[in-house]
């Protein structure tokens, strides 16, 4: 079957790169990630060849690039075909690509061998200091390369939707990114005073995933829906608009639930504890979505798998950025749980249910025809993709559940009591390690899974002659 | 239900909706930023204290400890360290004698790398650190162990 058949325009095959890498970098996140949680039982381990903060920052840095990496591949492939036209220019795509991967690889080598002082001095943090700030650890260089390859992007997908038709996905698409893009120059923007720093910075980092990140989400869910569905644009398209209103008339003043205890004024326990509560809104409206949208379909696509992960994204997203933010959102509550195991509990699941597995679901949908299988791998081969989404799902819930134990025993030992009777930060740390354990052990698990998920792209190659998906007719939408 | 409420409705609250509190976000900005100064005790960010800021980000404290809350959540919470660890007249004495004694080397135990600070570095973090404990956080952290 030529591939020519499985998607519409020639240009959207540059995607392709973009989501092999992003997985790549998935991979590494996954590993340093187990490195810190044993890191969390055996205080010392690979230390000093491998600090604590060391192994955070390629962690955390690698997972915010491959979805990064998988946003943009996610464009270059859904918004051609949205906006009607060949993308504006493929060889920008493939040059920003090289550029984005060597400047990802070049910054995490830096990271690894270079102590951080130095890295710092070496890269002129002295002519304008952007670096040591969490997930904003690059060098300046590197977040120069991020403007610059985002500038790029921005104007290839801009320029194809300029030119084409405009659906309410690629509207909202290109807004989040855009979006995206703007709020990054704020990492370039570092207060003297601390309190100002704190205040901006999270004009990057919660307008990026409770703000414009949530628009790429939704559209993307609303394209990968279209597709597999077969139901009406016009129904799919006004769910996305209420989707994404409640995301930013929630979300924009929800960004006070940072500005509780960093020195801003009070006004902010109030707008902060208020709005935040109804940011799950828009994640429970993604589930409604979801799964009425699959209900009331008018074709049985054949890629099972990308059915599941858009219905276990906007849950899981639902249940990490929704409930487990609820949690911790209001100030009375946050007072107590403020900078401690329940704020990782819920980062990971919501990291993981909104933005890694919306990724997975663009992934799935789209790699089948990027790679000329067909409309969907074979059989055999989703049924490894469901075992990798399953064992990554109950293991991210597991890695919440003992994080939360975690939390709450920490709050109940430190930050309840009087100062006196108050357990001291260490000392409540070896009082978790049972948590820690279990938590690691979970970690294990979801790097099964990720395993398996990537062998079902092996899986596919394999495919017997009988045990191929019904090929569609073409489509229509 | 489809006929009464539109796509061009729910558009056009998300445009109206996301422009309104955008402007409302940056009317709390102003306001914010007209606070900053009396809560956060401005006159007294001297350059001590700015170069100290510098002096935590480029060894990346942030990766380990927490500040007023935020950062990583492996070692103590130093937003307060300057009460917790000997206020007025101790904290000057403590932490550079901390700094220098890391690593501990005790087996198992989370481990603080040594950052070859100069003392007019260790001086700096000092004001930096002593400055924070000051600020306005609403009563944040709950008690002396942050």
């Amino acid at each position: 079957m030529s591939s020519q058949t499985l998607f519409k325009f020639e240009s959207q095959k540059v995607a392709k790169p973009y989501f092999v890498f992003a997985l790549m970098l998935f991979v590494g996140q996954i590993l340093f990630g187990l490195i810190m949680g044993l890191q969390y039982i055996i205080g010392d381990f690979l230390f000093p060849l491998l600090p604590f903060n060391v192994a955070r920052m390629v962690h955390t840095n690698l997972l915010i690039v491959w979805l990064l990496f998988g946003f943009m591949g996610a464009a270059y492939y859904l918004i051609p075909e949205e906006a009607d036209r060949e993308l504006h220019s493929p060889k920008l795509a493939i040059l920003m690509f090289w550029v984005f991967a060597i400047a990802g690889v070049l910054t995490i080598l830096g990271y690894l061998f270079v102590p951080y002082a130095k890295l710092a001095e070496m890269t002129g943090n002295n002519i304008l200091a952007t670096m040591g700030r969490e997930f904003l650890e690059q060098p300046l260089p590197t977040k120069v390369g991020i403007v610059v390859v985002a500038l790029a992007f921005l104007y290839n997908v801009g320029m194809t939707v300029l030119k084409g038709r405009k659906t309410a996905v690629n509207v909202v698409l290109m807004t989040g990114l855009i979006g995206l893009a703007l709020l990054f120059l704020f990492a370039f923007y570092n207060p003297e005073n601390l309190t100002r720093d704190k205040y901006y910075w999270w004009y990057v980092v919660h307008l990026w995933v409770e703000g414009v990140w949530e628009l790429i989400m939704a559209s993307i869910l609303a394209y990968v829906l279209i597709k597999i569905t077969g139901v009406d644009r016009e129904v799919i398209e006004k769910w996305l608009y209420v989707i994404v209103a409640l995301a930013l008339i929630s979300g924009i003043l929800g960004t006070g639930h940072h500005y509780f205890f960093i020195g801003a004024p009070a006004v902010w326990l109030w707008v902060g504890s208020i709005f935040s509560t109804l940011e799950p809104l828009p994640f429970f409206v993604m589930v409604l979505f979801a799964f009425n949208m699959i209900n009331r379909r008018r074709r049985e696509h054949p890629n099972k798998a990308a059915a599941m992960w858009a219905m276990g994204t906007a849950v899981m997203a639902f249940l990490g950025a929704g409930v487990w933010g609820f949690l911790h959102t209001l100030a009375p509550v946050n007072y107590y749980t403020h900078g401690a195991q329940i704020t990782a509990a819920h980062g990971h699941m919501a990291f993981y249910g909104a933005y890694a597995m919306i990724v997975m679901c663009i992934i799935s949908y789209a790699m089948p025809k990027l790679r000329g299988i067909g409309e969907a791998p074979s059989n055999k081969a989703q049924v490894l993709e469901l075992w990798g989404f399953w064992l990554m799902t109950v293991s991210m819930v597991f890695i919440t559940l003992f994080l939360t134990g975690a939390g709450v025993v920490e709050v109940w030992l430190r930050r309840l009591p009087e100062s006196g009777a108050a357990m001291s930060f260490m000392d409540t740390q070896d009082q978790l390690m049972l948590f820690y354990w279990l938590r690691l052990v979970s970690g294990v698990g979801f790097l099964i899974g990720l395993i398996c998920y990537l062998c079902s792209f092996k899986k596919s190659l394999q495919t017997a002659a009988d045990d191929r998906p019904v090929p569609l007719p073409a489509e229509t939408a | 239900m489809s006929e009464t409420f539109t796509k061009g409705m729910a558009r056009n609250i998300y445009y109206g909706g996301s422009l309104f509190f955008i402007l409302v976000f940056l009317a709390l900005a102003y306001h914010t930023e007209k606070t900053i100064p009396e809560r956060t005790n401005a006159d007294q960010l001297t350059e001590a204290v700015v170069r100290g800021k510098h002096v935590y980000e480029s060894n990346n404290c942030s990766g380990c400890h927490s500040l007023l809350g935020e950062g990583a959540y492996f070692a103590p919470e130093l937003g307060n360290v300057f009460h917790r660890r000997g206020g007025e007249d101790g904290f000057k004495f403590f932490l550079p004698a901390w700094m220098k004694a890391q690593p501990t080397g005790v087996p198992g135990r989370r481990q603080m790398p040594q950052f070859n600070l100069t003392d007019q570095q260790l001086s700096d973090l000092t004001e930096f650190l002593e400055w924070t404990a000051k600020i306005n956080t609403n009563n944040w952290p709950p008690n002396i162990e942050g």
